[in-house]
């Protein structure tokens, strides 16, 4: 008989052995799948996992991981600080709808002006307008008591109407014939952000995500306001004791979250989507949720997930090309990753015993 | 020789003799197709597809096609076209207007890869553009519903506000108001090409308004269903949606895209591709209606008939004046035609409709 016992204390080695063997498990069972629709699993698991790294043209799926790792793990290092003080922002991916529309609006009001100061402008402009998004939930958590749940995810539907209308009517491209979307900020220089170093992936966007990883570690590791956030998380009675504001957390959590969001979403717009459309948002909001629990909510560990996400959009891509798998099969196979880190996360809390005679 | 075909033809020649003159290879022509949705979606990718397969039957193993779904517009769309052109596909279809800017770059960084951009305006040397004239189906199937409605209240789900979408509604409104000049139109904007649930929603405010017949712009068959519970008729929209016939669906304006795709890809086979912008309709089979099912009285299925045959046979054009613009002014004067270049700009709706247009 199989007997569960709570550990004391989360096993440390559990807690990150537990996302490798996720990925192996999902190798497995997306291999299962994958023969069940017929395809040789390990040419899938292949195309997947190995191509995009190692295979022909990886020089060029190489930079593009960068490309689609960068606003995953910007968003997630953020998302991640606020998980761990148990103040749930899961409208992401509308502080980054928000950040590319405010930034893509000054480089478009300034249009077709060249200046050095515009895209500093631009970044700081995007990352308030990420922030001011995400202050609306921790206004009203901390006046009313509302959910920062339900409040930050309901304001995504909200700005996605908002993209839309700017898309088809504030921003809209004077000389695009009527057709929805605004200029292509990569044809405007100074709005441009750009690789910058040919064909690595790396832009603005990407570098931003590195130092974000390095400051939430230092943040969470180093710095007594993440010893806080880390207490307000796995004590919240003994952290009001201590003299943690829980008011102050929501609004530093949630504006934190919310502006690194924002960020992500005027790297994405000026650069490698270059303009605002309508479906301009391609859920990274969300998917970097993902990527926060697979991480573990550590910078590093965040750092890890953004990439092998990235892996299995690249590589899931190219399975559909090259092996003919349908997209949903791709998603079924994303969707396990999680399915099997949470599934395998009990380990990390619980002892299986196996019961003998003696019972 | 103008100086555009003169560019156009350098570019070949140079195209054929750098990639080794693929056309008369012993090499199958590999031939990639991008889609926005899934190729189920039984609407737009899904007759997109279709496509591709009319291809694949034509010239059996002169080709090897292979397609990539659900691709979001932006970067995601840019990294799949050059995996394809890396990949050695020779024409790549680009099958959703936000890919524009995707398919640009792209084909700027493989002059020898033609690409084939569906309702867009952007044409580059090896970037050629196509659409259908869906309005003259349109004004098949305003026929029929003017012919239909009890109430004189026609309804029609619009997508966004772009000149494809508006020249649909107008020309659905003259043909119903041909037919039936107590005839007025509502218009609900839903802001999505494929939705079910907002396409229902939308189905629903318009039954709700008293309509009794319904057109859509949009891709799914929500609103054939809400149809089918108010008992109201309804039009099938990219494809046939024949599930729903003979009541609600009475019939379908149906995108045909396999004749275009199987002369494009002739064309490159005989190395005689160039890049233009194709506009075809009834006429060349590109836009069909759908079976009219035996809802509608004969005399109104021979009417609906006898017009698509005109417009069909260019005898007909749906925008012949007098037609005045919404605020009264001229438009088209009696016997006059709208130009293309007016068409595919078309941002105003045509006298009559009281509706106002979102700017």
């Amino acid at each position: 008989m199989i007997m569960l016992v709570k550990r004391p204390t989360p096993s440390i080695f559990w807690s990150w052995a537990t996302p490798v063997i996720a990925v192996l498990a999902t190798m497995i069972a997306g291999g299962v799948l994958f023969a069940a629709l017929g395809k040789n699993p390990l040419d899938a698991i292949r195309t997947i996992f190995w191509d995009p790294i190692l295979g022909p043209n990886a020089g060029y799926f190489r930079g593009q991981l960068l490309v689609k790792a960068g606003p995953l793990i910007l968003i997630a290092s953020g998302l991640a600080v606020g998980f761990r003080a148990g103040i749930w922002n899961i409208g992401a991916e509308g502080q980054y709808i928000m950040g590319a529309i405010a930034g893509a609006a000054v480089a478009l009001a300034a249009y077709p002006a060249e200046s050095v100061l515009l895209f500093p402008t631009m970044v700081i402009v995007g990352g308030l307008g990420g922030w001011a998004w995400a202050m609306i939930p921790a206004l009203l958590k901390n006046r009313f008591g509302t959910s920062e749940i339900l409040v930050s995810l309901m304001l995504v539907y909200v700005a996605q109407n908002l993209l839309a209308y700017m898309a088809f009517g504030p921003l809209k491209n004077p000389q695009g014939f009527g057709f929805p979307g605004s200029r292509n900020l990569q044809q405007y220089a100074s709005a441009h952000n750009p690789e910058l170093i040919a064909r690595t992936g790396m832009h603005w966007g990407v570098v931003a995500a590195f130092i974000a990883v390095i400051a939430t570690y230092v943040l969470m590791a180093r710095h007594i306001a993440g010893f806080r956030i880390r207490v307000a998380g796995d004590a919240p009675k003994a952290a009001r004791f201590a003299g943690v504001a829980p008011t102050k957390m929501v609004v530093f959590c949630l504006g934190l979250s919310g502006a690194l969001a924002g960020l992500a979403g005027l790297f994405e717009v000026s650069g490698p989507s270059g303009q605002i459309t309508d479906s301009f948002n391609a859920g990274y909001g969300f998917t970097a949720i993902i990527v926060a629990f697979l991480g573990r909510l550590h910078p590093v560990g965040i750092l890890l997930a953004g990439l092998i996400m990235a892996l299995t959009y690249i590589g899931g891509d190219s399975a559909q090309l090259s092996l003919g798998l349908p997209a949903a099969a791709i998603q079924v196979f994303q969707a396990m990753l999680l399915f099997f880190l949470l599934g395998f996360d009990f380990l990390t809390n619980y002892r299986v015993k196996l019961k003998g005679t003696r019972a | 020789m103008n100086r555009r075909s003169f560019l156009t033809t350098t570019a070949i020649a140079a195209a054929l003799a750098a990639s080794g003159l693929p056309a008369f290879a012993q090499d199958p022509l590999k031939v990639g197709f991008i889609y926005v949705g899934p190729v189920g979606d039984m609407g737009w990718s899904f007759q997109h597809d279709l496509g591709r397969k009319a291809v694949e039957e034509t010239y059996g193993d002169k080709v090897v096609t292979s397609y990539v779904e659900s691709v979001p517009e932006g970067p995601d769309a840019e990294r799949v076209m050059t995996q394809m052109a890396l990949d050695g596909n020779k024409i790549i279809f680009a099958t959703s207007f936000g890919y524009m800017d995707a398919v640009m770059n792209v084909a700027a960084k493989f002059p020898d890869v033609k690409f084939e951009h569906a309702t867009g305006y952007k044409r580059a040397d090896n970037v050629a553009t196509y659409d259908a004239r869906f309005y003259e189906g349109r004004a098949v199937i305003g026929t029929i519903a003017g012919r239909m409605t009890k109430t004189n209240k026609i309804g029609y789900i619009a997508s966004f506000p772009i000149p494809e979408v508006i020249q649909g509604i107008n020309s659905a409104y003259l043909h119903a108001k041909k037919v039936n000049p107590e005839v007025e139109m509502k218009v609900v904007w839903a802001y999505t090409w494929f939705d079910p649930a907002k396409e229902s929603d939308a189905a629903a405010a318009l039954i709700a308004d008293g309509v009794d017949v319904m057109l859509q712009h949009t891709d799914s068959t929500a609103p054939q269903a809400k149809a089918q519970e108010a008992g109201i008729y309804s039009f099938g929209q990219a494809s046939d949606m024949s599930a729903f016939s003979p009541k609600p669906r009475i019939s379908a304006i149906i995108d045909n895209w396999g004749p275009y795709y199987v002369q494009r890809i002739g064309a490159m086979l005989d190395g005689t591709w160039a890049s233009e912008g194709a506009w075809e309709g009834i006429g060349a089979g590109a836009v069909k209606i759908g079976e009219i099912s035996d809802a509608v009285p004969a005399e109104a299925k021979a009417e609906a008939l006898a017009l698509a045959a005109k417009i069909g046979a260019g005898e007909y054009h749906p925008f012949t004046g007098p037609i005045n613009r919404q605020d009264g002014s001229v438009w088209l004067a009696e016997g006059e035609v709208a130009d293309d270049a007016t068409l595919s700009g078309l941002n105003f709706y045509v006298e009559g409709i009281t509706a106002e247009l979102p700017k």
